[in-house]
């Protein structure tokens, strides 16, 4: 009797289980991993993509760039999303595609009055060279220095860009753009660098080489601090996947891009 | 009809109790695969002794975060064992019991605030102050310490409550019989019987700030140096896991459980000195 019941309960199960992903697989299903800093776009683009055709469903996971390089590597992930100048060398025989770029912006308190700083004021900066703000023609006050950590994808392009930096062993390390704007925000004597996207007013964002991160100067090519937002994917994209980024390198999908606040890759 | 009888449900309950036994060697092993060749493969020395961490150059130093994990933890102790000891003495003590039934609940409330939300409040308002009126990034030891040692007051209240209650009523009587004024009664008679309950709140709060993670990211500053002072920023063992892990791949990955390797010894040797001295303790007395 009760073996009954415990083989009626299993073969139930065995049979949910079987419906339910026959289910799944009605739907043409994506899956895209990586930057923290593309994903909102990417959740954006597809919501629309979706909405368009019903019939695909895109899930959209964090993570960071390296585990976008990563799950596409091991197939966890149809697609990757990497934000770095260059792209380590376990990507190399990954197909990959800008679809958008982001500018990063050097930020400090609105209360401190420097306004401009050479790249090679920034190296000495983060290297630990200059110290304080008076020899950049501020105040007389210590400069606190606030970084990323290591494997950030922000951080890793901002050192390749400006290059020959080994971060001052000082500086404070916070885990996201986020919070480094709040850092930089609460401190008038720190200097920090944020994604372009997320710029306010709690914060002033300073020149570099006299040049200000707006959408035109990057599509000039003048101001320095660009980093490309790449999608990946492991060999040539096939039908659904090659749909999707098809989309997202549209007139459509760049727009949108756009109008939310990165720079169109075209 | 039976579906379950006496024996299956006691088998059950077997394996349930096991499974949990086998989650934690489960976690062992795997954090024992994955960090020790590492380790040995660098070399304990160029692992434990060095404070040199750029693991995008090779370098998986971190001497640095063993002293800032035991600072951290040290400062949190400072603040937080003074103020629970006396707290607990006051509210055990001197207090009247109705009021007791409302500070206790009120206490161990204290102790359900997410950490986040402690590291928050860190951020927006020690750190400025300390950087204000004292000095320095702000996002430091002292910060982190004043925040930790408040998170683990609940912990080192409420077990230390207990335990000053459960001395019996006798040994007060006794001591106010020879003539002990209130005072003398509760240092020389009630605090040496709750010894061994008071340490065992204090090595509980002990295991909850060196195992913090979250506050500490947020008010510590996560810088990699040998502090030199309360106001310099130190990374934890616990906050550099955490801070790296989403992106770390391969030899750095390696690294990261290797952190874990050193962590889990660190708290299990706490464990163990603090299960010895709670014997001892009991021999005594």
């Amino acid at each position: 009797m009760k073996l009954k019941i415990v083989i009626k309960v299993i073969i139930f199960a065995i049979i949910a289980g079987f419906s339910l992903q026959a289910c799944g697989k009605n739907k043409l299903s994506i899956t895209v991993a990586g930057s923290t800093a593309f994903q909102p776009f990417a959740e954006k683009l597809a919501g629309l993509y979706m909405a368009e055709k019903p019939n695909t469903h895109i899930t959209i996971q964090g993570g960071g760039s390296a585990v976008g390089i990563q799950s596409v590597l091991s197939g966890a992930a149809n697609i990757g999303m990497a934000d770095l100048v260059q792209l380590p060398p376990e990507a190399k025989d990954l197909n990959s595609y800008i679809v958008a770029r982001d500018g990063i912006v050097m930020i400090v308190n609105p209360k401190n009055s420097v306004k401009n700083l050479e790249v090679s004021q920034i190296r000495d900066i983060y290297n630990g060279k200059i110290k304080n703000w008076k020899e950049l023609g501020g105040n007389d006050h210590k400069i606190n220095v606030v970084s990323r950590e290591a494997g950030s994808g922000t951080r890793s392009s901002y050192e390749a860009i400006i290059q020959n930096i080994t971060l001052v062993k000082e500086a404070i390390i916070q885990d996201s753009n986020g919070t480094v704007r709040e850092t930089v925000a609460n401190d008038a004597n720190a200097i920090g660098y944020i994604s372009h996207g997320i710029i306010n007013d709690k914060i002033k964002a300073l020149t570099i080489n006299g040049v200000s991160c707006t959408t035109e100067e990057i599509v000039n090519k003048k101001y320095m601090l660009v980093r490309p937002i790449f999608l990946l994917t492991k060999g040539a994209p096939q039908d659904r996947v090659k749909a999707f980024i098809d989309y997202v390198l549209s007139k459509n999908g760049q727009d949108i891009i756009k109008a939310n606040g990165l720079i169109p890759a075209i | 009809m039976k579906i379950f009888g006496e024996n299956s449900i006691k088998n059950l309950l077997i394996v349930i109790a096991f499974s949990a036994l086998t989650a934690l060697f489960l976690i062992l092993a795997f954090i024992l695969l994955e960090g020790l060749p590492f380790i040995f493969n660098i070399g304990i020395k160029n692992f434990l002794l060095s404070s040199d961490w750029q693991p995008m150059a090779g370098k998986y130093g971190i001497f640095a975060m063993i002293v800032g994990s035991l600072w951290v933890t040290l400062g949190a102790i400072i603040v937080g064992v003074p103020l629970g000891l006396a707290g607990a003495i006051f509210l055990a003590e001197f207090l009247p019991r109705w009021m007791m039934r409302i500070i206790k609940p009120a206490i161990e409330l204290l102790a359900g605030i997410p950490s986040v939300v402690y590291g928050f409040i860190g951020v927006m308002v020690l750190a400025p102050l300390i950087r204000d009126y004292i000095g320095g990034p702000g996002l430091s030891i002292m910060a982190a310490s004043i925040i930790l040692g408040i998170m683990i007051l609940p912990t080192i209240l409420s077990i230390s409550i207990d335990s000053i209650k459960a001395v019996p009523q006798s040994y007060r009587e006794g001591a106010f019989s020879l003539g002990a004024t209130h005072w003398q009664t509760i240092h020389m008679a009630t605090l040496p019987a709750a010894k061994s309950g008071i340490i065992a709140g204090i090595i509980l709060g002990l295991g909850r700030a060196i195992g913090e993670t979250m506050a500490v990211i947020m008010v510590a500053g996560n810088a990699v140096i040998l502090p030199g002072s309360p106001l310099d920023s130190v990374r934890t063992l616990t906050a550099n896991i955490a801070l790296e892990m989403g992106y770390a791949t391969g030899m750095h990955r390696q690294a990261l459980f290797a952190t874990g390797v050193v962590l889990l010894l660190i708290i299990m040797v706490l464990n163990y000195a603090a299960t010895i001295s709670i014997r001892n303790m009991n021999r005594k007395v």
